[in-house]
């Protein structure tokens, strides 16, 4: 029997909502499928899963927020039998949320049916729910298993409204709680330092421009993936900048898989990946940031996408200011920033010209890392941003 | 306020019985001539003589049936086991006739003993010496099980128990000997009343004997994660201060049972049946258990650290209970 558990799928993460079953027991998963659907405190992610297998029990039911970890479903092995019904104890966790208007009393169980499974409310909570008037099983648990707590509960009585009104449908003010999470301790644990650098883009907006012409509207390339590129085999000369702080310890990255930050029309930002982008030609890049884009904002991202990238790139485009000093997204050890391309005075072959700057900077871990490291990346940079044709 | 191990308050206590009252005496293997096996008795054999601290054969049913005997017709005797292991040897003059006499006897045989105990783990003395069996005599009626787990129980219990006309049984973890803390001038003459070792409002740990310092570490480690942890020690394992146990559940509405018995039957077991028979609505997590693993207690040093409560485990229980 295989455990399928709900992966971490980011330092801000601590749990997630199921949202949709997309394997339903009795049917094959192969490894990379995608098995379910559960919605973050940022987006909608398609969990995928590892493993190959049969999908053999739910044991988290749709509309059920449990903690990073949890067992979601259980699959068969290949040529795994399914054992007896009710071998395995089954998670206690498991809930239906009541609609109030919706289910009149729970109805008896035959014996025939399997039992319903029963949202788990401590019992002191369950008192003072009754007390307050309060159905405790709609509300998210916090406690162990994901029980409702007594806290829980007196939390939800204090921001109901008055009489009758009612509840608030859910928004999503977490999304800043797990912006401030991740990023508090980033700043806590990580010695950034900084370096930036001036970057002549002339030859490349000329050379991109020269190819866009060639190109119908809908597949021309923006400069911000010949950025992308870029950085992905700069990162060939420092490759300590790709990778993860883990126990103490630098892991080097699998891949050059760059974390594309993304802001979010509701607040917020994301930073999903695009993988193996030293080994994709433009085309593929342009292709696969506007798809990646346009999912984030949709709410529906992969879970590997949101777990797997190895540095992170932020672009604040034509709307930006001059420079941009990020913070490091953990466990990741890097992030590499772009100002607003402009075109500003530059001396080039020995004259005064107006030509396009854009400035690249570098926040690195300096536990992984030093300054003079990070120097040789951002001078790769520049020198690969010369060379537009051979990205 | 004096400094004093518990092996030390111990034997106080014994030296005051004996100098006290005439009708005292100790019984027991090696109390004597060697000072008792965890040198509990020491130096009482040269200062009250051996018609008062008598060593004994190697025969727990003689000696604790003999000390049934001597309680009986109007002595005060304190008996010695080596180990709760060795007294299962005893168990038949304890279960049956100690426990019994008063109700066999229609109430005309009360039995004033008192039997002392080493019990528990953790220093290597292997599965035959190292069991934590209280939980046998707490299962009696007509027993009394006390557990001092501070040095100032360890001197003020032994007056109470041997005021008591019934048998009282004393366990000393054998851990806990060499344990030294303040103590108070003033005496404690209560012995069956649970006392709070630390307050806290976030999960109660209720516990007692040997594993109470364990457990006091594990909520101090606790409070410095800011998780405010109370500690009850048991003090009495039969009577059970079921009064003291539900006051602190019902004020910190979860609770970890720390406890060196083997879990299964155990007497955290009955402890969490009467959380849930009396305060389960008052609970805000499951009840959880700390004991140890359910194997004979091994020799080997990290193996007998891997069997026991640990501050370790005691931390990971209590967390759990607040969904950490």
């Amino acid at each position: 029997m295989i455990d399928f558990k709900l992966p971490s799928l980011g330092a801000d993460m601590d749990e997630g909502k199921l949202l949709e079953w997309k394997v339903h027991p009795g049917e094959p998963v192969t490894r990379g499928q995608v098995v379910a659907i559960v919605d973050t405190a940022k987006a909608a992610v398609e969990v995928e899963c590892w493993q190959e297998g049969t999908m053999h029990e739910q044991l988290v039911p749709v509309g059920e927020t449990v903690p990073v970890g949890t067992v979601l479903a259980l699959l068969l092995a290949p040529g795994e039998v399914a054992p007896a019904p009710g071998t395995r104890e089954k998670a206690p966790a498991i809930a239906k949320k009541a609609t109030p208007a919706a289910a009149p009393a729970r109805a008896p169980a035959t014996p025939a049916a399997t039992p319903a499974a029963r949202k788990a409310v401590s019992p002191v909570a369950r008192r003072r729910a009754k007390e307050l008037g309060i159905d405790p099983e709609a509300l998210d648990g916090t406690g162990p298993q994901g029980a409702v707590t007594l806290e829980d509960v007196e939390r939800a009585a204090g921001a109901h409204a008055p009489a009758g009104a009612p509840p608030a449908p859910a928004q999503r003010p977490d999304i800043r709680q797990a912006i401030a999470a991740a990023m508090g301790r980033s700043k806590r644990e990580i010695p950034h330092y900084y370096l930036a650098e001036t970057i002549p883009m002339r030859r490349a907006l000329e050379w991109l421009a020269a190819q866009n012409a060639k190109r119908p509207v809908t597949e021309r390339i923006l400069p911000g993936v010949l950025q992308l590129k870029a950085v992905a085999l700069a990162l060939a000369k420092a490759p300590e900048l790709n990778g993860f702080w883990q126990d103490g310890a630098f892991v080097p990255g699998g891949g050059v898989h760059i974390g594309v930050a993304i802001s979010l029309r509701q607040g917020g930002l994301i930073a999903p990946g695009i993988h193996d982008v030293d080994r994709k030609d433009l085309a593929t890049l342009m292709n696969e940031l506007t798809m990646l884009v346009s999912r984030a904002r949709a709410g529906s991202l992969r879970s590997s996408e949101l777990s797997d990238p190895t540095i992170t790139v932020t672009n604040l485009g034509d709307q930006g200011s001059e420079a941009v000093y990020g913070v490091i997204y953990p466990p990741q050890v890097a992030l590499v920033g772009f100002g607003r391309l402009a075109t500003r005075p530059w001396v080039e072959d020995g004259e005064l010209r107006a030509i396009p700057l854009v400035t690249a900077s570098l926040s690195a871990d300096h536990r992984v890392s030093d300054g003079m490291r990070g120097a040789r990346f951002l001078v790769a940079l520049r020198e690969r941003l010369q060379h537009p044709e051979e990205l | 306020m004096t400094r004093l191990t518990y092996r030390e308050a111990m034997r106080q206590a014994l030296r005051e019985a004996l100098a006290s009252d005439p009708r005292v005496f100790i019984m027991g293997e090696d109390v004597g001539l060697y000072g008792g096996t965890y040198a509990v008795t020491k130096g009482l054999l040269q200062e009250f003589g051996p018609e008062r601290v008598r060593d004994a054969p190697l025969s727990e049913l003689a000696f604790v049936g003999a000390g049934i005997g001597a309680a009986l017709g109007g002595m005060r005797p304190i008996v010695e086991v080596m180990t709760v292991n060795f007294s299962l040897l005893a168990l038949d003059q304890i279960v049956n006739t100690a426990a019994l006499l008063r109700h066999m006897s229609g109430g005309q045989f009360g039995v004033p003993l008192v039997i002392r105990m080493a019990t528990g783990a953790g220093r290597q003395v292997a599965a035959q010496h190292s069991h934590s069996l209280e939980n046998w005599y707490a299962h009696v009626p007509g027993l009394k099980v006390l557990a001092p787990g501070t040095v100032a129980d360890a001197r003020d219990m032994l007056a109470p128990a041997l005021a008591d006309p019934d048998p009282v049984i004393l366990f000393e973890h054998a851990n806990l000997y060499n344990l030294e803390e303040d103590v108070p001038d003033e005496r404690n003459p209560d012995m069956t009343r649970a006392a709070v070792r630390r307050e806290g409002s976030a999960v109660s740990l209720v516990t007692y004997g040997g594993s109470l310092p364990k457990t006091m570490e594990a909520a101090a480690t606790l409070a410095a994660e800011g998780i405010d942890a109370e500690v009850l020690d048991l003090r009495s394992l039969r009577p059970l201060d079921t009064d003291a146990i539900l006051a602190s559940v019902r004020k910190c509405r979860r609770v970890v049972v720390v406890d060196e018995g083997w879990r299964t039957g155990s007497l955290a077991a009955e402890i969490i049946a009467r959380i849930a028979e009396e305060a389960l609505y008052d609970l805000d997590a499951p009840p959880a258990r700390v004991c140890s693993e359910e194997v004979p207690m091994p020799y080997a040093k990290h193996l007998e650290d891997a069997a026991l409560p640990q501050p370790g485990k005691i931390i990971a229980a209590a967390k759990a209970t607040l969904g950490k």
